[in-house]
């Protein structure tokens, strides 16, 4: 039987070598003998606290545990690659939000919701994501589509489930004067910290 | 107030302070700006004012006509819940009118919602049967509920773009793995190779061994042999006719009885391309 640092690292190196998340069920196999859940569960978490201050952090996903870089970091790794992702526009985000959030969702739904034909464009690419898939048909004329958001969006947002999701705002009739939280074009951190090194770059 | 909600639905209109107001004067000592509905338009509405230029721009910025609605009923600071219709619909035709007029592709959508806008709003100056107007719920109520979905919508999509996402705000990791990265292949211990290389030394010897034996291999009897190995005219594998075993000495003369047997026309050798295996025959098996 394994001491329980040896089994920590037998679980590092399983987390560190793993092409995607791994599950519980997944990493009690890692081990001969079943250390069983519990154990199991405060084995990751001390794992989790070990990498506190590091530039990777495991995370607890929809599919499973995961390592994965700091978003702290992902300005100096950009730096790597030439081309930034883009962002999505507001079309398909709000798209994303309503079938996150009403699912599932026709097209039709999101286009009640949203006052405007939304474009196959939007869908697919959301598809494409691996963020939304069709869960079944309406049963009503023309037997529409209905879209679900998939556990790749949950992992990919480092959600474990829907539940996490920021909660909906409710909607004051009249206007809040204090600002509501606006889009940032980037996370805070970044934006300091990028600005001067972007200066002395140019 | 109108910059707070600017900035917070348009990102990239410009504010309308107060730096625009000459302009504004300017604009109001002429005739008439527009025509709106046959009515004659004296002045620029002043919380209207948008520069030319950024106009398309700002205009651009809706994602349809509840986002736009929302914009107006959020700048006024109006009631959702208690839409003042003449009002809105008045402002709201302004706006899809200057769409029009900068030749801006005007969504159907546009439209319907104007249209649904009159009608609300018509609606509401009907007279009705006190009995039948208690009964009767607001005109407003849905457009009401509709543009609180879309807003808690629109604001929900703020918040999950604001969420780290993966290849854009944080990445997975890549160890590298050697198993992953090279072909297995089969695995020798040292006890084979001790194996092969004492397999080798036996045949040496054998070799030896026959050299020993056969003073002489006679060229031909193998070519005999070999002649009687083809008879029946059919193809023999080249490497058929060796016998490895019996030692490099009876290799080559077997070789040289083929080239021998090449050379008098007695056989053919045949390779379809290089690499290929090689055939032998009878050369006129044919005929025999």
């Amino acid at each position: 039987m394994l001491n329980p640092s040896e089994a920590k690292t037998v679980l590092e190196t399983a987390l560190l070598a793993a092409q995607e998340p791994l599950t519980l069920a997944e990493l009690r196999r890692l081990f001969e003998e079943d250390i069983g859940a519990d154990t199991l569960r405060r084995l990751l978490d001390e794992l989790r606290e070990a990498w506190q201050g590091r530039g990777v952090e495991l995370v607890n996903l929809a599919s499973g545990w995961r390592f994965q870089t700091r978003p702290e970091f992902q300005q100096y790794l950009e730096r790597l690659s030439h081309d930034k992702p883009p962002r999505y526009s507001r079309a398909v985000m709000e798209t994303l939000a309503i079938i996150a959030y009403r699912q599932p969702v026709t097209r039709g739904d999101i286009e009640g919701i949203r006052g405007v034909t939304v474009s196959t464009n939007v869908i697919k690419s959301l598809e494409a994501r691996g963020w939304i898939d069709t869960v079944g048909y309406r049963d009503v004329p023309g037997r529409p589509a209905l879209y679900a958001t998939t556990k790749t969006f949950l992992d990919d947002l480092g959600l474990r489930s829907l539940q996490e999701l920021p909660p909906l705002e409710q909607i004051s009739s009249t206007l809040d004067l204090a600002p509501q939280t606006q889009p940032s074009e980037e996370p805070p951190a970044a934006a300091e910290t990028a600005a001067p090194a972007a200066a002395a770059a140019d | 107030m109108i910059e707070t909600a600017a900035a917070n639905d348009a990102p990239l209109a410009p504010a309308a302070g107060p730096s625009n107001l000459p302009l504004l004067a300017g604009a109001a000592t002429g005739a008439r700006v527009a025509t709106i509905r046959g009515e004659a338009l004296l002045e620029m509405p002043p919380d209207l004012y948008i520069p030319p230029d950024a106009l398309e721009v700002f205009l651009d910025t809706f994602e349809g006509p509840l986002d736009l609605l929302l914009y107006l009923i959020r700048k006024a600071n109006i009631d959702i819940l208690d839409i003042p219709m003449a009002r809105l619909t008045e402002q709201y035709l302004e706006y899809v009118e200057l769409m029009r007029r900068r030749n801006l592709e005007l969504a159907a959508e546009y439209l319907l919602m104007a249209a649904l806008l009159m009608e609300i709003k018509s609606r509401m100056l009907l007279p009705r049967p006190r009995a039948l107007r208690e009964e009767e719920a607001d005109p407003r109520a849905e457009l009401a509920r509709r543009l609180m979905e879309y807003e808690s919508m629109k604001l929900a999509a703020h918040k999950l773009d604001a969420l780290p996402v993966l290849g854009r705000d944080f990445l997975t990791l890549e160890v590298w793995i050697e198993q992953a990265a090279v072909q297995r292949l089969p695995e020798v211990r040292t006890e084979d190779l001790i194996a092969a290389w004492q397999s080798l030394l036996m045949h040496a010897r054998m070799t030896q061994h026959h050299k020993v034996m056969r003073e002489e291999l006679s060229v031909r009897e193998f070519m005999s042999a070999i002649l009687r190995r083809l008879h029946g005219g059919q193809f023999a594998d080249f490497t058929s006719l060796f016998e490895v075993g019996k030692g490099v000495a009876v290799v080559v003369v077997s070789f040289l009885a083929l080239l021998e047997l090449v050379r008098e026309s007695l056989i053919e050798v045949t390779q379809s391309e290089p690499y290929a295996p090689i055939y032998v025959k009878l050369a006129h098996a044919q005929s025999e």
